[in-house]
């Protein structure tokens, strides 16, 4: 199928394939998305073609990914996309008010356009600017600290053919226009780069420590990186200072019992939290405040509260079980034997075999040759261990 | 205003921020006047396995909200394998509450590619990518800009510095979803699919971007290796606190005199910080607070003296994540401030898994009726009902985060829902919302 898209788009879209290693082109479909609005204002079902054609993809794959994303627009926009941010912190400083004079002024509702193409207004989820809310963006660019008849006063400049100047950021261009730079490609403006100043929120921690004359001392900038040589011997020194100093071992025993912890050895999940400290460094753990867990029918195997026990366990560290993170210990099951590390590392390594471009849940064999690859692949794994090919040829090879 | 008292002052820390003020620091030459490039000179001069050393010794934690040590995250990146690595940098920003790397981006740019270039020669990179949020566009022009100054003065590109490193380093827009600040959505989204998270083991330091050893870090962590390259470990842990080392930019909004960007040595407390901002708005009085966002438990004035350091947060029931400190008065309601942020989870749930993407809807829909004045007694059982469904059962962190300001907003102001549901408060949302909310 051929597109209407411009020889400039198709030169541009080479340009943005060409970041990307020569065999993962499918990196480039965001920006490519950007590319398409620059050029249409949204992602049409021609756009999303275009795409489909210039990486190899179907159109199913574009559309899945092109509906994903707040900021691919898929109905015609106006030059100017106002979003009002109405997240708690904006929303309590006023920004539902604005955005709701703004939608009464203009007529129009979220994700809607003027009758005149000029504006389209939406609502923002935070925009990363909360000290200097309530804030709306002009084509993502900030006004900071609006008020309802300040917005109307901003719009009406916008539709009455004007540009008002942003409060930080560059002068403003078009939406268009503003989807090339989206795409990665410089501002060509001259000096809008140099547009827009810190604002005072900003600077403010700052300017106190400069009034006052706050500074960090000791900063020495030809403090020497040391080697490894020389940090070896630095912490043998350290040890053997450590060593002199311990009263008697205590440790050496090998039961489960979590030391000072007072904690009893609690259930996988939560050993996993539990990062194992090396032997005297520990030191007593003071007993948390009571946090009061408001889940009534987990109870707490320790005393954190259990939002920061399940975001503990979400980051396992070096004393977490992570059989694929080097440096890892792993745990002995109750007879006391490792499982051998091959075992796990085979198995998962005719499971990526069969799955390059991302293990899990994506369709394998997007790119030309990929199912062949992965049938070899799988088979390879079978003549190195037996482990796992029934499962590679279930999910590699695509019928 | 009154001026903050000398021991309180004494708590700023400006080292990620001291540039800000030089309004040109985003062009090459005022960077390097200002010891720009000077860290990467000295780096690229030590061995790679004696800068990890030297960021496990710094101490160094992740800045992204996870605080997870950065020199062993570095560790972990096998060498030798015969595999590309890959730095990709987590510019997604977009925690409701959090606002300190887009100015860093926007205003010093320049601290971050340098820190990209440290990072990537230690972990043996030869490809970077800072896949930074759409919606941040001025941040993007001037990154945009660096790098390109960056690759013109031979700082990128083949043979830097005639080191004989080469690195690429690619700026690459995101398109507007909160889901992609997880660090394995960011991943998938990177490769140009939906952003949706992956299962984890195995983790990105051996399949992470192109299923190679992949090191994911927030902006905030990388802009920190530039300094600590300079001035040393020793100097980094003269700030903060032994388990939480260094400064960090506290993001204050809200209720106060002077909202802003205060950066400080970890483990300053909220009491300390509003001493900085002048104290409270008049006729405001502190009534709760985030101490990372909207994703850690709200705290209340109580906690006015709970050290903000990772440790500390934690031991008083909630998370550092990324210190955006969102302060309420008493004039702002924590009911309805909970609604506005689970209808933001709601809207960025990525649809994934089940409990994150049906429970906030349908805590959404609680909500509504609470603050329309239909709530029942048997909605907050509902409530925490399906925030322990969500906890710990959802596929990513984005729905944990979702749960916490339910309940810890019922476990410190339970009154105020129960105002709603008997009547004491007037309802704040009208009936017409709630059409199709049953």
């Amino acid at each position: 199928m051929t597109t209407t898209f411009t020889d400039e788009t198709r030169e541009r879209a080479r340009d943005i394939i060409a970041r990307y290693p020569a065999d993962r082109s499918r990196s480039a479909l965001l920006p490519l998305l950007h590319l398409v609005q620059a050029e249409e204002g949204y992602v049409s079902p021609a756009g999303v073609a275009f795409c489909a054609e210039v990486l190899g993809l179907n159109k199913a794959q574009v559309g899945a990914v092109a509906t994903f994303y707040t900021m691919y627009k898929r109905k015609p926009t106006g030059d100017f996309l106002v979003s009002v941010c109405t997240n708690t912190m904006c929303n309590v400083l006023g920004g539902q008010e604005v955005y709701d004079t703004l939608a009464e002024h203009l007529g129009v509702g979220h994700d809607e356009t003027t009758a005149d193409g000029t504006i389209t207004l939406e609502h923002a989820e935070c925009l990363a600017a909360c000290d200097y809310g309530p804030v709306m963006t002009v084509n993502y660019d900030f006004f900071d600290g609006v008020d309802a008849s300040t917005a109307v006063g901003v719009v009406d400049e916008l539709r009455a053919g004007g540009r008002p100047m942003p409060t930080r950021g560059a002068r403003l261009c078009t939406l268009k226009e503003m989807a090339v730079q989206l795409a990665g490609f410089a501002d060509e403006r001259d000096g809008a780069v140099a547009d827009g100043g810190p604002g005072e929120p900003t600077l403010r921690g700052l300017r106190l420590a400069q009034q006052h004359g706050v500074s960090v001392p000791g900063f020495d900038p030809n403090t020497p990186i040391r080697s490894k040589a020389e940090a070896d011997k630095a912490a043998a020194e350290a040890k053997a200072k450590a060593e002199a100093a311990k009263p008697a071992p205590v440790e050496a025993s090998a039961a489960p019992v979590k030391g000072s912890d007072g904690a009893s050895a609690p259930t996988g999940a939560a050993a996993v939290a539990e990062p194992a400290k090396p032997a005297g460094a520990t030191e007593p753990a003071k007993p948390a405040d009571a946090t009061g867990s408001t889940t009534r029918d987990v109870k707490a195997p320790d005393d954190k509260s259990p939002q920061v026990r399940t975001a503990e366990t979400r980051q396992p560290d070096a004393g977490t079980a992570a059989p694929d993170a080097s440096g890892t210990k792993v745990p002995t099951d109750a007879t006391g034997t490792a499982p051998e590390a091959g075992d796990a590392r085979a198995a998962e390594a005719a499971g990526v075999a069969a799955n390059p471009p991302a293990g899990d849940g994506k369709p394998a064999g997007d790119e030309a040759g990929a199912q062949e690859r992965n049938l070899t692949e799988a088979k390879a794994g079978t003549d190195a261990d037996g482990a796992g090919p029934a499962d590679a040829n279930e999910t590699g090879a695509q019928k | 205003m009154t001026t903050p008292r000398p021991e309180t002052l004494a708590k700023l820390t400006p080292v990620l921020t001291k540039r800000w003020l030089s309004p040109d620091a985003w062009r090459i030459g005022t960077y390097e006047q200002l010891d720009g490039y000077a860290a990467l000179r000295k780096a690229l001069k030590a061995h790679p396995d004696d800068l990890i050393q030297l960021i496990k010794d710094s101490g160094l934690r992740g800045r992204g909200g996870a605080g997870f040590p950065t020199g062993l995250k570095w560790g972990f990146i096998p060498q030798g394998d015969g595999k590309p690595h890959y730095l990709v940098v987590n510019a997604d920003e977009g925690e409701p509450g959090t606002c300190k790397d887009l100015p860093l981006m926007t205003h010093d740019p320049h601290a971050l590619v340098e820190g990209v270039i440290i990072a990537s020669y230690a972990i043996r990179a030869a490809r970077a990518y800072i896949y930074i949020r759409g919606e941040a566009v001025h941040a993007a022009r001037r990154l945009r800009n660096a790098v390109q100054e960056a690759y013109d003065k031979g700082y990128l590109g083949r043979n830097i510095l005639r080191s004989g490193y080469d690195l690429e380093l690619v700026v690459h827009s995101g398109a507007g979803a909160y889901i992609c600040g997880e660090e394995t959505a960011l991943l998938d989204s990177l490769e140009g699919f939906r952003g949706q998270p992956r299962l984890r083991p195995p983790f990105p330091a051996t399949h992470g971007l192109y299923a190679s050893p992949t090191v994911v870090n927030n902006v905030g962590t990388i802009a920190s290796v530039p300094p600590i390259v300079l001035g040393g470990a020793d100097w980094w842990k003269s700030m903060g606190t032994e388990k939480s080392s260094g400064p960090m930019i506290y993001s204050l909004s809200g209720r106060v005199v002077n909202p802003g960007q205060y950066e400080c040595s970890m483990g300053v407390t909220l009491r300390e910080l509003l001493e900085l901002a002048g104290g409270m708005q008049p006729g405001h009085n502190l009534r709760f607070w985030t101490p990372g966002g909207s994703s850690t438990p709200l705290l209340a004035a109580e906690h006015l003296d709970v050290p903000l350091d990772f440790e500390g947060v934690a031991a008083a029931g909630s998370i550092l994540g990324t210190t955006a400190t969102q302060i309420f008065s008493d004039q702002d309601c924590p009911v309805y401030a909970t609604y506005r942020w689970l209808e933001f989870y709601h809207h960025e749930s990525c649809g994934k898994c089940t409990p994150c993407r049906e429970g906030n809807y349908w805590m959404v829909r609680v909500y509504r009726r609470i603050l329309a004045g239909q709530g029942t007694h048997e909605d907050l059982d509902t409530l925490l009902d399906t925030c322990d469904n969500i906890l710990g059962r959802s596929f990513c962190g984005l729905g944990d985060g979702a749960t916490s300001s339910v309940t810890s907003s019922l476990q410190y102001f339970k009154q105020d829902y129960l105002d709603y549901i008997e009547g004491r408060t007037a309802p704040k949302l009208s009936e017409k919302t709630l059409v199709g909310a049953h």
